[in-house]
């Protein structure tokens, strides 16, 4: 048991260390919001450097563009770029989630098209699966595509997605619209990749309870796509689907932000119940150590994914914990330090809050980490029936037609 | 990265698995759980000793295995599994540890291969009465080896041969060595919530005791003592608490209430998910634990504590929640489930209760952030 690389490892980390020193930038452009859409010039300039010397899309085939790595030496890769001031990352959806889906199920032409435009980060894809009608559900979706009645074989789509990130400014994506409501609703649905630019698509931003618009809302009137655009056979959308979201715990990363190690330093400095440093409250250092529990937990849950990683095994379920306990943990640390701040917690002016207003801003984002990417209450069914083994949820709407499901609104 | 058991080491607690499955069944607990004549399994122990688990890692030179600490923790983890009705935590996590981390040649040699061949059995003797014993409220006093006091609880206290004594002598608090077998110790046996473990009453009369380790320096070691044991504690209470976790998916798995099984129902698989969850962190800093230790890195009393504290909880809200999946029949004295509710409760309070770790680790953390 320890925490060194294997030979092949130090070698492929140095080779990444000696790389990055020499090109990876030396300071983060101040319009960069750390979230990827500040400074899309930046980050596409970093994304193409990583392209040109084989740093971009580490796993991947080959025969796609990709290096044919393995998962750790992407690992690394990413540990060794975090230490540096690097843009934000436009491109994790798209080649976390879309062009991987584009290249298991599209034609030849279509995927040489696509393939390298992505990894170098001149073409950026987002992902149209949540519904106003279906987020946790997404089989539930409405949108719809009808074959356009000219006889051309085209596909004439109408309907609303949300919660979509980058959306303002993505190139393409991949939407799963409803093809039959007169089936049950998981049979019905077929995916195609879309131009964004397309006629009758428009992008309205979303004004998020936290304050900030990350995600957009997507309108389709009458937007036409050829059948070559189809991913997979007509029906086939939600087994394409899976393929979608299997990549998604890889590609969604770790949460950021506030954690016990900002709270301990906030707490040393403010006042406590005595008078003397918050720090000293037993309330604040029980919570504390419960926080480094969790937090440390996670860490070491973690380093023994990348061991099984290492080892060329399948990571174990441990690798599913880790959303659901930092979006918690997010939520609580911040509003005990608000707690902690007293009547002060309510100033969100980031030059009078302590670190720069995070414990605000975190208070507010965490509602929407809890949901994003699978609710609480979806992880928990996602453990209770793929790890344990329970089995799923009782479903009345399994052996319905579509267009006879109960909708409520 | 290579953070994780060795082949050896999963070989070993599969084959442990196997042994406590075969030698352990909770038929074997409830023997001593309802006999109140009986407090521990002799019998048990001495095959567990056969096995060579005693002295797993005592070295060779002293009558032990030479194995490392990993191999220490993956039997404590199956021993946990099974709420074994033996003193091993008492022998082995602190009597061979502190011995192995203190104690003189002499003391090595007298006692380590007694030790690893199941025929001395060891207990720590700290608490006086409720609430926290500090060097403030020490009553136990040692004058010119002779040891006076009382010591409640003592875990494993009414059938171990040597004590390990948190005592002042000159007014510092130092660690003793008592033989329970000699003149000047009374015992007398208490009633706890975890009837499957040995406890007693210690009364000490000028009871003869050597010091374990330097004078004056009882707490130390005391704290160094115990970190090691949380570890390998930690790694019997995931155990314990895996095993809770089992017992209530399988039970919801078979239970049908309103037409289904209780196992569909979201508030019982969220529950499961939540115990999955405090399993899954307090396993990961279990490992973090078995790492310092097993290489005595400077991050032991931090890693130790985060493993104690995470395994606590983990025990207890798996234990717990397992009965409220049984509903009325986990509550009754014939099912399994209070066999773990009361051995999450022995394995929290006798190696120090969580807020303490807590408060610990928050001073460790501290300090370092101090020196960083």
């Amino acid at each position: 048991m320890d925490f060194n690389d294997s030979s092949e490892e130090a070698t492929y980390r140095q080779q990444v260390r000696t790389w990055l020193d020499a090109n990876a930038p030396k300071s983060r452009a101040a319009a960069d919001d750390g979230e990827g859409a500040g400074d899309l010039t930046a980050a596409r300039a970093w994304q193409a450097k990583k392209a040109a010397a084989g740093y971009a899309c580490i796993t991947w085939p080959q025969a796609w563009g990709g290096q044919g790595g393995t998962p750790i030496q992407s690992v690394i890769f990413s540990a060794e770029e975090a230490r540096y001031p690097i843009p934000g990352n436009p491109f994790q959806i798209g080649l976390g989630m879309c062009v991987p889906t584009v290249m298991n199920f599209a034609d030849e032409a279509t995927k040489s098209r696509f393939a390298a435009p992505a990894i170098r980060g001149d073409e950026i894809w987002c992902q149209l699966f949540s519904e106003p009608s279906g987020g946790s559900d997404v089989a539930a979706a409405r949108t719809k595509a009808e074959l356009a009645a000219d006889g051309s074989g085209d596909w004439i789509i109408n309907g609303q997605k949300v919660w979509t990130t980058g959306a303002q400014f993505c190139d393409y994506g991949i939407v799963i619209v409803r093809t039959d409501p007169n089936v049950p609703k998981h049979k019905g649905l077929t995916m195609f990749w879309i131009d964004m630019k397309s006629p009758g698509i428009e992008v309205r931003p979303i004004h998020q309870m936290s304050g900030g618009s990350g995600f957009n809302e997507v309108f389709f009137t009458d937007v036409r796509v050829k059948d070559s655009q189809r991913l997979g056979a007509v029906g086939d959308g939600w087994k394409v689907s899976l393929v979608t979201l299997m990549n998604e715990r890889l590609a969604v990363g770790g949460a950021t932000g506030m954690g016990w190690s900002q709270f301990m330093e906030a707490a040393r400095d403010i006042p406590g119940m005595e008078g003397q440093s918050a720090l000293k409250d037993h309330a604040v250092r029980e919570k504390l150590a419960d926080w480094y529990v969790q937090a440390e937990g996670l860490r070491h849950a973690r380093n023994r994914t990348m061991t099984a990683l290492s080892k060329g095994q399948t990571p174990g379920p441990e690798s599913s914990i880790g959303k659901i306990v930092s979006a918690v943990q997010m939520q609580d640390l911040a509003n005990s330090a608000l707690e902690m701040l007293d009547q002060y917690g309510i100033i969100n002016d980031p030059d009078l809050a302590p670190q720069d207003g995070g414990f605000q801003s975190s208070v507010m984002f965490a509602p929407g980490l809890r949901i994003a990417g699978g609710t609480d209450e979806i992880l928990k069914n996602i453990i209770a029936e793929r790890v344990l083994g329970l089995p799923g949820d009782i479903r009345v709407d399994k052996d319905v037609a579509f267009k006879d499901m109960p909708t409520g609104r | 990265m290579n953070f994780d058991f060795s082949d050896d080491q999963k070989f070993l607690k599969t084959e442990a698995r196997k042994f406590l499955a075969a030698n352990c069944p909770t038929s074997r607990v409830r023997k001593v759980i309802d006999d109140p004549t009986v407090s521990w399994d002799p019998e048990l122990w001495a095959s567990v000793a056969a096995q060579g688990w005693l002295g797993a890692a005592i070295p060779e030179a002293y009558g032990g295995l030479g194995l490392g600490h990993l191999e220490l923790c993956v039997i404590a983890e199956e021993l946990g599994r099974v709420v074994a009705p033996i003193p091993f935590a008492s022998t082995v996590y602190i009597l061979a540890e502190a011995i192995l981390l203190a104690g003189t040649e002499a003391q090595k040699t007298a006692l380590l291969p007694e030790i690893a061949s199941g025929a001395r059995i060891g207990c720590l003797a700290t608490s006086e009465g409720p609430g926290v014993t500090t060097d403030a409220t020490l009553k136990a006093t040692v004058v010119a080896g002779k040891l006076t006091g009382v010591k409640i609880p003592v875990t494993d206290g009414g059938i171990a041969h040597t004590a390990i004594v948190l005592a002042k002598e000159g007014g510092r608090a130092g660690l003793y060595l008592v033989d329970l077998t000699g003149p000047g110790v009374a015992r007398e046996g208490l009633e706890t919530l975890d009837p499957s473990r040995d406890a007693a009453r210690l009364t000490f009369s000028n009871a003869p005791a050597t010091p374990l380790g330097g004078a004056g320096e009882g707490l130390a070691l005391l704290e160094q003592v115990m970190d090691r044991a949380a570890v390998l504690l930690a790694f019997e209470q995931t155990g314990g608490a895996d095993r809770a976790l089992e017992m209530a998916k399988d039970y919801a798995l078979e239970r049908y209430a309103f037409g289904r099984t209780i196992a569909s129902y979201q508030a019982i698989k969220h529950k499961l998910a939540d115990m999955y969850v405090k399993n899954e962190l307090a396993r990961s800093n279990a490992y973090y634990g078995a790492w310092a230790l097993n290489t005595s890195a400077p991050e032991i009393p931090v890693a130790a504590s985060a493993a104690r504290i995470a395994a606590s909880e983990a025990y207890w809200f798996a234990s717990k929640e397992n009965i409220q999946t049984h509903g009325g029949i986990g509550f009754t004295w014939a099912v399994d489930c209070h066999l773990h509710y009361r051995r999450s409760r022995q394995l929290s309070l006798t190696a120090g209760a969580p807020r303490l770790w807590k408060e610990r680790l928050v001073s460790h953390l501290e300090r370092r952030n101090t020196a960083a």
